[in-house]
Formats: C-alpha cells, sequence, structure tokens
C-alpha cells in the first residue's frame, strides 16, 4: 500500500467554545427574533446538536425497524421492502360511475380499493330518502348488495384490499361479504379495513355522519371486531381517526393523543367483551392527517409509533410482536390547500405526501389539487397518484429506511412530541377516558379552541400561505374546472333502479331478517352486527338496516359547542 | 359595536342544511361574527330547510349564513323559494365554503347575497354581513 500523502492536521475546536461562537454570530446575524413555535405549540430552535439529542441515546430511543421502541418503522424491512399501499379514496355517481372509475384508476397504478359512498349513505339513509340534487355528488351511491357488486364488478377481491369509508354499523362491510358470497369467494380471503369505523372521531368532528348514539356505537363495534375475528380474520374492522380531529382543527400533537386515547377505549371495550388484546390489537389501525408542517408530522408519526408500542406492552400486557405495529394510512391535508392560484396546491401535496413517507405511513391517499374547488375531477386526481409514483420511482425515497433518524432535530422533535402527546393522554385519562371525555365534550372544547388560534395566526400574518395572505395574484380572471355532476336523469334511473330492487325482493324474508335484526338489538349476547350481515344478504337495504338500528339503539346527534 | 341604526345588534343565523357535517368554517364565522358584537345563533349542521326558515322567523335573523363544504349548496335554491314563501324576501343569506365557480351564478341568481371562497378574511366577511344586515333591517315589514 502506498502512503498517503501527509496532511497538515489542525487541531479540531471543542465543541464548547464552537457552540458559544456559532451562537454569538448566529445572535450578532439576526438580532432579536421572535420565538417560533410548530402547530403543537412546541419551540423550535434555529439549530440542533449532540446537546439536544446524543448519539448514545440511540438503543433506547430509537433501536432497529420492526422492534420497540418501534420509532424507525413497524416492519423491519419498511419502505425497501414493500412501498407503502397507493389508496385514492374515490366515490361518485351510480356504482356503474365508481366502477369505471375505479378500474381506470387501477391501471394508473392505484393497488387497493377505496369507496366513498354518498352523503346519503353516510347519514344511514337510502338514496330515496333525501333531497336528490344532493345524491352521487359527493360519494357513490350504493344502498344494497347488488349495488356492491357493481362497484365491484371484475375486481378481485379476494386479491386486492377493499377499504370502504363506512361507519357504523357496517353495512357496506355487510354488501362485500354479500358480493363475495354470491361469487363463491371465503370470507378469509377478503382483505381490507372498515375505514371510519371510529364512531368517536365522527362524534367530535362532526364529520358527514352520526346514525346511532354513543352507546349504540360502542356495542355494536365490538360486535363487529368480534364477529370479523371469527369469520372474516384478515378484516381489519376497526380504524381509528386522529385525521378528524386534526382537520376539524387539533394540533397534530392533540390528533395523534386522541387517537391513541380511543384506541385504548376501544381496546377497553373488547377486553370487558372477554376478548384476548393479543388476537384483537394486531388488526386495529389508524388514520392520520399530513398537515404542511413537515418535521412536525415526522415526529408526530415516529412519537406515536413508539407511544403505542408503549401502550400495547404496559396497559394491555400484550406481547405479540404485531399487536404492538401501529399500522397507518395517512391522507394530506385538505384544510391546507387553498383556492386561490390552486396548482400550487401540487406543491403542498408533494410536501405534504414526503412527510408521510418519512413518517413511515403504511398507505397513502393524496389530495387532488382541485379538493378545494369541488369534488376532485380526473386530471387531478392522475396528478395526485402521480405525485406517489414520482416520490416513490424517480426521487428514491424509498431507498433507506426512516431516512431522518439521527437527526438531532427530528430526534428532539420526536421525544418532545412525545411528552406533548403523552400529556394530552394524560388530560384524558384524568377525565375518564376518551369515551366520558367526548360525551362531556371536553375534546370539543380543545378542537375549538386550537381551531380559532390557528385561523388567528393566518389572520395576524404570523403563518404566511401563499396565494392567501402573502403573493396574492389578481385572480378575477381565473375560472375553476367544471364541477362534476351526475349527468340529467342519472340519479332518476337510480332512483328506478331501487325502487326495482325493493319490489323484486321477497317480503317474506326481508321482513324475517328485519326482526331478526330487531330482536338482537334488544338481546344483550347477541352480536348485532351478524345479523346485519345477515340482512344484507336477505335483501335489506342501508337505509332499512340503519332505520332498524336507530329505533332500537337510538340515534345520535352531535353536541354542539360554540 | 356594530350596531345597526335602530341601536340593535345584527341578528345573524350560522347553520348548515343538507347531509354534510364539516362544522369547522361555521363554528370559526360564528365566533368571528359574535367577537364583532352581532348576535349569532349557531344551529350546528343537517338542518332541515322548514327549521331553518322557522327559526329565521321566530328570532327575528337579518342575515342566514350557510356553510357548505360537500355540495350542500347545490339545495341553496330550495331555502331561498321557503324563506320567500314565508314572508322573508328580505333576509339576506350568505353562503361560504367550497362552492365552484360555475355554480356560484346559479346561487345569485336565486337571491343569495354573497358567496364565500376559502380564504375569505375575517373582516371582509363581518363587513359583508354588517352591511347585508342593514339592508335586511331597512326593507324587513313592520309587524
Amino acid at each position: 500500500m502506498s502512503a498517503k500523502p501527509k496532511s497538515v492536521q489542525l487541531p479540531l475546536p471543542g465543541f464548547d467554545s464552537a457552540l458559544s461562537t456559532w451562537q454569538r454570530d448566529y445572535a450578532s446575524q439576526v438580532g432579536e427574533e421572535p420565538v417560533l413555535h410548530n402547530r403543537s405549540g412546541i419551540e423550535i430552535k434555529p439549530l440542533y446538536t449532540p446537546d439536544d439529542w446524543p448519539a448514545s441515546r440511540y438503543m433506547e430511543d430509537l433501536g432497529f425497524p420492526g422492534v420497540a421502541p418501534m420509532t424507525r418503522g413497524i416492519y423491519s424491512s419498511m419502505h425497501r421492502g414493500r412501498t407503502w399501499t397507493q389508496r385514492q379514496l374515490i366515490g361518485y355517481g351510480t356504482p356503474q360511475d365508481y366502477n369505471r372509475r375505479l378500474r381506470k384508476l387501477m391501471d394508473a397504478g392505484v393497488t387497493a380499493v377505496s369507496l366513498i359512498p354518498c352523503n346519503s349513505v353516510y347519514r344511514g339513509y337510502d338514496a330515496d330518502e333525501v333531497d336528490i340534487e344532493l345524491l352521487g355528488t359527493c360519494g357513490a351511491v350504493v344502498n344494497n348488495v347488488d349495488d356492491m357488486q357493481v362497484c365491484l364488478d371484475e375486481i378481485p377481491i379476494d386479491r386486492v384490499s377493499t377499504a370502504m369509508n363506512d361507519p357504523l354499523p357496517f353495512t357496506l362491510l355487510a354488501f362485500v361479504l354479500g358480493v363475495a358470497k354470491r361469487r363463491g369467494i371465503a370470507w378469509t380471503a377478503i382483505t381490507g379495513t372498515s375505514n371510519q369505523s371510529d364512531y368517536i372521531s365522527h362524534f367530535v368532528a362532526n364529520h358527514m355522519f352520526l346514525r346511532l348514539g354513543l352507546p349504540g356505537n360502542r356495542r355494536v363495534l365490538v360486535d363487529e371486531v368480534d364477529f370479523c375475528q371469527q369469520h372474516v380474520p384478515n378484516w381489519n374492522p376497526v380504524s381509528i381517526v386522529g385525521q378528524h380531529m386534526q382537520q376539524a382543527g387539533a394540533t397534530p400533537a392533540q390528533a395523534m393523543a386522541f387517537a391513541l386515547c380511543t384506541a385504548i377505549q376501544f381496546a377497553e371495550d373488547c377486553l370487558e367483551r372477554g376478548m384476548q388484546a393479543n388476537e384483537f390489537l394486531p388488526r386495529f389501525t389508524f388514520f392520520f392527517d399530513i398537515s404542511l408542517s413537515f418535521f412536525e408530522e415526522i415526529a408526530k408519526f415516529r412519537a406515536g409509533r413508539r407511544i403505542w408500542a408503549r401502550i400495547v406492552r404496559e396497559r394491555f400486557k400484550a406481547d405479540a410482536g404485531r399487536a404492538c405495529r401501529f399500522k397507518f394510512h395517512s391522507q394530506t391535508s385538505g384544510a391546507d390547500l387553498t383556492r386561490q392560484q390552486p396548482l400550487n396546491n401540487i406543491a403542498r401535496v408533494a410536501v405534504q405526501a414526503m412527510a408521510g413517507i418519512f413518517g413511515g405511513t403504511q398507505s397513502l391517499h393524496t389530495d387532488a389539487y382541485d379538493e378545494v374547488l369541488t369534488t376532485p375531477t380526473e386530471e387531478p386526481s392522475r396528478i395526485a397518484i402521480n405525485t406517489q409514483n414520482i416520490l416513490r420511482e424517480e426521487a428514491h425515497l424509498t431507498d433507506v429506511i426512516d431516512p431522518l433518524g439521527g437527526s438531532y432535530y427530528v430526534e428532539t422533535l420526536t421525544s418532545q412530541m412525545e411528552a406533548e402527546i403523552e400529556a394530552v393522554v394524560g388530560q384524558i385519562d384524568a377525565l375518564g377516558g376518551m369515551y366520558r371525555a367526548v360525551e362531556s365534550g371536553a375534546v370539543q372544547r380543545m378542537i375549538g379552541e386550537s381551531a380559532l388560534a390557528f385561523q388567528e395566526r393566518i389572520e395576524n400574518g404570523a403563518q404566511k400561505i401563499v396565494g392567501v395572505n402573502a403573493y396574492q395574484v389578481d385572480e378575477s380572471a381565473h375560472v375553476s374546472p367544471a364541477s362534476q355532476r351526475p349527468a340529467p336523469g342519472t340519479m332518476e334511473n337510480y332512483l328506478q333502479s331501487l325502487q326495482a330492487y325493493k319490489s323484486s325482493r321477497s317480503n317474506k324474508q326481508v321482513q324475517a331478517a328485519l326482526s331478526e335484526l330487531q330482536r338482537a338489538c334488544n338481546t344483550v349476547d347477541k352480536n348485532v352486527f351478524e345479523h346485519i350481515v345477515d340482512a344484507a344478504i336477505a335483501g335489506l337495504t342501508h337505509g332499512e338496516i340503519c332505520a332498524c338500528l336507530r329505533r332500537e339503539l337510538e340515534f345520535g346527534q352531535p353536541l354542539v359547542i360554540v | 359595536m356594530h350596531a345597526n341604526g335602530d341601536g340593535i345588534p345584527a341578528k345573524v343565523l350560522v347553520t348548515k342544511i343538507g347531509l354534510d357535517g364539516h362544522d369547522r368554517g361555521s363554528r370559526v364565522v360564528a365566533a368571528y361574527l359574535r367577537d364583532a358584537g352581532m348576535e349569532v345563533i349557531y344551529t350546528g349542521p343537517w338542518q332541515q330547510i322548514p327549521a331553518v326558515v322557522a327559526l329565521t322567523q321566530e328570532e327575528d335573523v337579518d342575515v342566514v349564513g350557510i356553510s357548505s363544504l360537500a355540495t350542500d349548496h347545490l339545495i341553496v335554491p330550495k331555502l331561498m323559494r321557503a324563506l320567500r314563501d314565508a314572508g322573508l324576501a328580505h333576509v339576506r343569506v350568505v353562503v361560504g365554503g367550497i362552492v365552484p365557480d360555475d355554480e356560484v351564478s346559479m346561487l345569485h341568481e336565486n337571491g343569495v347575497s354573497k358567496v364565500f371562497h376559502p380564504g375569505s378574511s375575517r373582516e371582509e366577511i363581518v363587513a359583508a354581513v354588517q352591511q347585508l344586515a342593514e339592508q335586511a333591517r331597512c326593507e324587513r315589514p313592520e309587524i
């Protein structure tokens, strides 16, 4: 080996003296500056060093992917092994319209099914019970097994996962099971998630619907978890939704804390039913918002993973490795998008998506840039998927697992977010758990205050938003894309087909299923969801099932707090 | 304080009709108007049109604010008709939220006074509602 050329070694300055030199230089350049806080209220410094996070904490804080403390990801191979699922939420028009759109998106790279039903479905009604002007404008009209069969036409539901935006009492899952039965597909082959199964988040954030009162929801959710464990074991019956909380105004730390508290509540309810934590916890999934506060969101996900793994071990004494995995779907935040200069939203969504990817998401939805203008149209939806494709294929974001791990800033922020989240969890515990805290309106008040505080930052200019309070342009000439509405006559035709469906059924069979369902509601040890599945297969419609449950288990109304 | 000519603060009903429940915007706007000295009635989402009309009448409301994030603006024309039929043509109606450009004129043609899009400032909303309330007071038939 040849000798290296000799270089002159200058002595390195000591850490402490270098730090104080930098502090002096920084202060002289910047002068007086306001204290910076992130959305969760954590103070952000201009520089982070080993003083904030020494690498000696590596094993304690990070460890390795796939094992506790889970900071770096829930699987040992993470995105290097398998990238996130590209799950674009879609739903529009009739079941035929939905199926056409779904197949097109799958051709474009979407790897899983998702279905947003019409708001009439969300609210618990059939299409013939609401204003016809609203039908199919925000989601697909799906009222019975026949409709679901059309929605899933040509989709191999034994091979791709099907996530349904399907709040309690889970009629869409019942319809999917009905379709599987017709096609001869075993229920054990059905994979996917009951999105929107978190009634607590709906109660708090008033999103779209509220079909049953809190006690009824509480019961039927446990029924569904129990039923799926026995009959649809590869289905995730629970998705805990921090996303609603954050969209409604909760800070990222609060949203994470409320989701964790909700998961604790659901787990305690399942335990009370006599179920085993090691069996049901691996099927709990989460769903979060990704705001534009890039590092804060990454820290939120890393901290959430760490706390959940600890909760599972310490509170629920579950030791199965899978139970500790904090599986989550994430969606870029619509609340951060602007109507002004809407193409700018493409850049915002890309940054949000990156935060989700660096945060270790299992599944991702990127918003279309026109979401703030109308129900997303075709080209913007394609750009949204391609944003994910570009980040994966061209930007190589998946080459390295948890690439920001070990950053002095990210590790410090992760620990600070963790402490902030834990503090909110402590507050909710003190209020008697999430169910009680929501029943009393405490959570709603906290969210309302945060929403107002954030809006105040925009109003006073502390938070700049391009096109809104900074860098505005004259937009009088700008016209947003034409809104997409069901073609005239479409919904009239749908209503006729619904009528035909109803009159073609065996009255006797329908009545029998209905009285079975009614009886189940009024018998404490009956599984209501099992009877919902039977009722759907017997031909009952969504609206009929919901009406029965509203009668027997009471209709829910939100608290109104101003 | 923002009071009308007769010294009584503007009375505003902030509500949501139709099927959607996204209520962050309506809560924030209700707080803005309240803080500006107006008397605000806030109902929460999913109100039936006849209930909104009845409340408007009973409470002698000057301005009705409809928040629509998920196409509920498509039934605002029904609300406008119902208000007129109840003899409340003087009441001003404003809509805030997500209203596609090509549907704004449809709302104006049906008598909606103003449509607020995302990004509207507190100042803009408060000033417009105040002015509309004064107009409504001037046109209000004597009982």
